[in-house]
């Protein structure tokens, strides 16, 4: 059995480490002791020697066979719950470091709870680390009240002091020459597979309160963490759902202790809670997406732990978080790097096409629309591009259906025609606007112009006419084209008087 | 039942009495004493630093007061927080916080639903209503973060009101606010001091506070007049708030502060 065999060489490192660092406080318990660990975490190492193959490993994980596979598995499903919701308030309060502090301040508690009969005991230890991580978020908020320190120094020093604390404690113990002190050293990294019946019935436990009391007082908490000064205005008591909160991000940290580690439980408590909050923007929705991030990476992680010979779990969980942060960084669909490059890539398309229409609008223009084709240096020598790079936009336009070329020769389609019109319209409307509304000079509009003919809906286009007392002529006196089905009910148009434009769309 | 509230009309909606409040020692109000009448908008004015943000928040027990005791129809404000609505400042909040519009005034519901209960479709009703009279019912299901300092504060006034309350408290709901949402905002609490409710808001323009409001309040870290608009808003009387006659108190302040630590 896995759990049974944790005697491994994280111990014996930590065992030598301790053995140096720490030699003054170990005097007593004397030199056989020093022996015989250093003969122990000799043996461990030859034992690591023989590994069984990882596809059996996957097997074992997969069929759910084995009663340690199921009891990391619904460890780890747990702690993803309940440190994902506990881990959505911290990210939105903007709190992440507490939680970091929060757990190292545990580790104290930890070896204290060893102490308490020496072997591991879930629930001794359980009550231990939590008396623990409340006196540490108990010594930050004394330490911000009533000095004038900062809260990221308290929290920063409260972190660094209690692990401190924790480390020369776990060293002290392992040298106790009674008890069986297996599995001590699973708490600073984490190991599913160390999780027992009793470990699973507490983080079971802890879940449950977890669950029900946010479900409960969904609202209040919600109104905590936004405004606390309005919370209180209600009548709300303010500083018991704050301590209950602490309380209950207290018990997750502890009861995912021995699953992910000490020192890498805060990044469950954040990691999926910053990648909830990159897919939604609604609180509710954060703390589901959250605890299902917290889920999936708790179990890879703990999958990944399995395939080797008693990997710490801890780092693969966090590995698997980071993993999904990253995947919702680049592809999630409002803020995701790769749909936003996408969009801009098509807007930028669309606005090579739409100045290529224009372009061949101008030129029929100079030619009175005498002809209903212009050639490519014309346009080349228009958008004062190579005749290559027209080349490539008339294919462009081509491909959507909006200009048929032969030889040199380009002519626009009817719905080419279409929205050439509409985007010289947009342009020259807007410089209308500007120069008639604003009073901006008519040779300051054209580059304003330019921008915001490419964003003119239909809607704001109504909006410009109505406002325009006038709309046939632009600053320029060019005339503004109506939007006539096809090319020969403007032919006659331009210039003319008393022609009466359409509107757009010809519908108005 | 007491006999105070067998006769409403004789209780003032706030009473403040010997209000003192201090920052760390350091006094910021000393002894204020005053009785708001009831169905008035009234406004409070001070140089920066006299106290007004402090004023209300110490009367919503928001900071705790050295001395005196302020009440709220008759009774401690503590015990008669259903009545009372609150506009904090704008910058009091987290704009990215993950909440909609919609959330947002519903929890001005909250005080009436109760603890651990659910909004009702009534509380909806009443929210969406509220955000109707400050013109922001497009915007029910937007984020927060997408709203402009105009859009914001009508939110946090959309909010006020599904309070439902008869004594408000705001703080600065004109900073950041542009001039059509300042006049939107100003008719809004008209409408409401018509209808017998009494508002106190804390503000930082002397020109329009002239026009603005019913009484005006001067306050430099003690009240220097409070009474009706055109008795109050006195050359006089503005000299004493905004002028550099108090600086004898700033600096016993300042003495008093410097002793304590």
């Amino acid at each position: 059995m896995i759990a049974a065999s944790l005697g491994d060489s994280t111990e014996a490192r930590r065992r030598r480490c301790a053995r140096r660092g720490h030699r003054l406080v170990g005097l007593r318990l004397g030199w056989v002791l020093l022996l015989a660990s250093a003969f122990t975490a000799q043996a461990a190492k030859i034992g690591d020697l023989t590994q069984t193959r990882w596809t059996e490993q996957a097997w074992r994980f997969v069929t759910l066979s084995d009663p340690v596979v199921r009891y990391a598995c619904l460890g780890t499903v747990l702690l993803g719950i309940s440190c994902g919701l506990l881990g959505s308030f911290l990210v939105v309060r903007r709190m992440a470091l507490l939680g970091d502090a929060l757990s190292h301040a545990v580790l104290p508690g930890v070896a204290l709870g060893f102490l308490w009969n020496l072997e591991k005991d879930p629930l001794a230890i359980f009550i231990g680390a939590l008396l623990a991580g409340l006196a540490g978020s108990a010594t930050v908020s004394i330490l911000t009240r009533t000095t004038r320190l900062k809260e990221d120094t308290a929290l920063g020093m409260v972190l660094a002091s209690f692990f401190g604390v924790g480390l020369c404690l776990m060293s002290m113990f392992q040298r106790l020459p009674t008890g069986n002190k297996s599995g001590i050293e699973t708490f600073l990294f984490g190991q599913a597979a160390a999780l027992g019946p009793g470990d699973i019935q507490v983080m079971g436990a802890v879940t449950l309160v977890v669950v029900g009391l946010l479900g409960l007082g969904y609202k209040e908490f919600l109104l905590v963490s936004f405004d606390p000064g309005f919370a209180r205005v209600l009548a709300l008591p303010t500083v018991w759902f704050e301590r209950l909160l602490v309380m209950l991000l207290a018990f997750s940290v502890v009861a995912a202790l021995q699953a992910v580690g000490v020192v890498l439980v805060s990044a469950m408590l954040i990691i999926p809670a910053a990648t909830a909050s990159l897919l939604t923007d609604r609180f509710h929705r954060v703390l589901v997406w959250s605890s299902c991030l917290g889920m999936i990476s708790g179990l890879s992680g703990a999958f990944l732990s399995f395939l080797g010979t008693r990997l710490p779990t801890g780092p693969f969980m966090v590995l698997s978080a980071s993993l999904l942060f990253a995947l919702a960084l680049l592809f999630s669909p409002r803020q995701g790097i790769v749909p936003r490059w996408f969009r801009q890539r098509s807007q930028r398309v669309r606005i090579e096409r739409e100045n290529t229409l224009k372009a061949i609008y101008q030129v029929l223009e100079s030619n009175g629309f005498a002809a209903e084709t212009v050639t490519v240096s014309a346009l080349a020598a228009r958008r004062r591009l190579p005749a290559i790079a027209v080349e490539a936009e008339i294919g462009s336009l081509v491909a959507a259906e909006f200009a048929t070329a032969s030889g040199d020769q380009v002519a626009l389609t009817p719905s080419g025609w279409q929205r050439a019109c509409a985007i010289v319209r947009n342009h020259r409307l807007w410089e209308l606007y500007l120069t008639h509304a604003a009073q901006i000079a008519p040779d300051h509009v054209h580059d304003d112009a330019e921008k915001i003919e490419h964003v003119l809906g239909e809607a704001m286009v109504r909006e410009l006419e109505r406002r325009l007392p006038r709309f046939d002529t632009d600053p320029h006196g060019r005339p503004i084209p109506s939007l006539p089905a096809s090319m020969a009910g403007v032919r006659s148009a331009p210039g003319g008087a008393d022609h009466r434009p359409a509107g757009y769309g010809g519908r108005s | 039942m007491s006999s105070e509230s067998l006769n409403p009309a004789s209780v003032p909606p706030l009473e403040i009495h010997d209000l003192t409040v201090a920052y760390r020692n350091k006094p910021v109000l000393w002894g204020i004493d005053l009785v708001a009448p009831a169905g008035k908008l009234i406004g409070i004015v001070g140089p920066n630093g006299a106290g007004k943000s402090t004023l209300i928040k110490a009367c919503m027990g928001l900071l705790p007061c050295s001395s005196g005791w302020v009440r709220a129809f008759g009774q401690p404000v503590s015990q008669s927080l259903g009545r009372v609505g609150y506009v904090p400042q704008r910058e009091s909040v987290d704009w990215d916080f993950p909440v909609s519009v919609m959330d947002v005034v519903l929890m001005g519901r909250y005080g009436r639903i109760g603890l651990f209960k659910r909004p009702s479709s009534e509380d909806r009703r009443i929210a969406r209503d509220c955000l109707e009279q400050v013109q922001m019912l497009p915007f029910a299901d937007r984020q927060i973060s997408n709203l402009s300092g105009g859009q914001q504060q009508r939110v946090f006034l959309a909010r006020a009101l599904a309070q439902e309350s008869d004594l408000y408290f705001m703080d600065e709901p004109f900073t950041g606010v542009d001039a059509a949402t300042e006049s939107a905002i100003i008719s809004l609490l008209q409408g409401l001091r018509s209808r017998g409710k009494t508002i106190l808001v804390v503000h930082h323009d002397l020109p329009t506070a002239r026009t603005y409001f019913d009484w005006l309040l001067l306050l430099n870290m003690r009240v220097v007049a409070f009474g009706p608009t055109e008795q109050v808003f006195t050359p006089d009387l503005l000299q004493k708030t905004y002028g550099g006659r108090l600086t004898v108190l700033s600096e016993v302040a300042e003495a008093v502060g410097a002793k304590a630590h």
